[in-house]
């Protein structure tokens, strides 16, 4: 169905849209008129309803079902098309979303702007009042089908499995930490002391989970080769978060996610991200 | 294969050579993937690189059978949970009210939380606007997911229909470097 030249009034328009728009096909016939004895069960429509994703979702429905171009859209059918969805679904009570409002305020808007005679010609208002909707319905149609693009896509769970066999014989080397126990206590220590010598007031609670350090801590180590093991603590967060730093360490240590060397003993000790 | 992640050139180097690795190792990995990933042709699985290294899985074309093994089907997305991430995939990073602006609709707090929960979608930052909205953007893990190993290997984003009616020119604007680990 082809739109028509503008020559034709509104009404004409809007009349032919309702009458040759065929609402169904039943046995190879379209329907153009709902009959008046049509039992329609609530649910059959609230599925078929529910189908769309918005709006923008029915409207490209309408548009594409009539093989119309959606740049020129004509506003006057489709409204009219648009608004009997719309009732449709209030009378199969569906939860009508606000948008579905907006847009059919949108698309009245649209039709009074098209009806209304042109302004006098230097009026910067010469854009196509329907512009913004066809832009966003072409919008809205690239991610629809981007969408099912990517559905298409081959993805684990469906169409590709990781292989991952059973490991025999497993067992878990434990490699000897490069620096001793005794070394890093000496070392928290100090830490623990300096911190003592700063004690803050804290009007409100801070829980420091030992988790949330050790994702703090790695993302310092993310940035340079070494950091010295002093540099990942800091006094304002007093014992406390000295505690909590140095169970971080302790952990990250046990997951193999940072290394701590030292060069000889009584030197610095510094800390790096394993790999 | 033992690797429940997909590992680097350097992860296997590290695991060769845990104190400091000499420089043929390097190549002699790689010419061991190589190797098997020739070894592999025409066999049921596949040794392939996905954003965050290497991994070994079951060819695609093998799905029909291999999925016989489990009793649920497998997961399928609904079409607001595809077209949300797509548009986070092609036009990342993007705030919760671009996405909405794009789909007509909002973007239900389900959907958002589904993927974040899945690792497909992370929190990249805040934009400097009034409200500070929270972008997205895509992860490795949601590359990994979909067979893919950069940003680049998403299909194509379609041309509005006849853009060339129109002066609307828009490109895809993804990142074209590879995700790393997150």
């Amino acid at each position: 169905m082809a739109p028509d030249s503008s020559a034709e009034t509104a009404s004409d328009i809007a009349l032919r849209g309702a009458r040759d728009a065929p609402i169904a096909m039943v046995r190879g016939q379209p329907v153009t008129a709902v009959p008046a004895d049509l039992y329609i069960p609530p649910d059959a429509l609230e599925v078929f309803l529910e189908a769309f994703e918005g709006p923008l979702d029915l409207l490209l429905y309408l548009i594409k079902r009539q093989n119309l171009n959606i740049l020129d859209i004509p506003i006057a059918p489709i409204t009219e098309q648009y608004m009997r969805y719309i009732d449709l679904m209030v009378v199969v009570k569906l939860e009508l979303a606000a948008e579905y409002l907006v847009m059919a305020a949108v698309l009245a808007e649209i039709k009074s702007r098209m009806l209304l005679p042109k302004p006098a010609p230097n009026e910067e208002e010469n854009a196509d009042p329907r512009a913004d909707l066809m832009r966003r319905l072409q919008e809205y149609e690239r991610y629809k089908r981007a969408a099912e693009d990517l559905d298409a896509l081959p993805r684990l769970e469906r169409d590709l499995h990781l292989v991952s066999p059973e490991i025999a014989d497993r067992q878990t080397l434990r490699r000897t930490p490069a620096v001793g126990l005794d070394t890093l206590r000496r070392v928290f220590f100090e830490v623990l002391a300096r911190a003592q010598l700063f004690s803050h007031h804290h009007v409100q609670r801070e829980p420091l989970s030992v988790r949330e350090r050790m994702v703090i801590v790695l993302d310092r180590l993310a940035g340079c080769e070494f950091m010295e093991f002093t540099l990942l603590f800091s006094r304002a967060e007093g014992r406390r978060g000295a505690v909590v730093t140095f169970l971080a360490i302790l952990e990250l240590m046990k997951e193999s996610l940072i290394d701590i060397v030292q060069s000889e003993p009584l030197a610095p000790v510094y800390v790096k991200a394993a790999a | 294969m033992a690797s429940d992640q997909p590992l680097t050139v350097e992860r296997l180097m590290a695991l060769f050579a845990p104190d400091g690795p000499p420089d043929s190792l390097r190549d002699d990995i790689e010419r061991a993937l190589a190797a098997l990933a020739e070894d592999y042709a025409g066999r049921g699985i596949e040794i392939i690189r996905v954003a965050r290294g290497y991994r070994v899985q079951t060819r695609a074309d093998l799905s029909t059978w291999i999925n016989r093994l489990w009793e649920e089907r497998p997961p399928r997305y609904s079409r607001a949970l595809l077209e949300t991430l797509a548009i986070i995939a092609y036009r990342q990073p993007i705030t919760r009210g671009e996405i909405e602006a794009l789909r007509g609709v909002a973007v239900s707090t389900g959907i958002l939380k589904t993927l974040l929960e899945r690792q497909w979608v992370r929190l990249a930052g805040h934009r400097d606007v009034p409200g500070r909205p929270a972008v997205y953007a895509t992860t490795a893990q949601f590359l990994e997911y979909f067979n893919l190993r950069h940003l680049s290997e998403l299909p194509l984003l379609g041309e509005p229909t006849g853009t060339d009616q129109l002066q609307l020119g828009l490109t895809i604007e993804a990142e074209l470097e590879p995700q790393t680990a997150d």
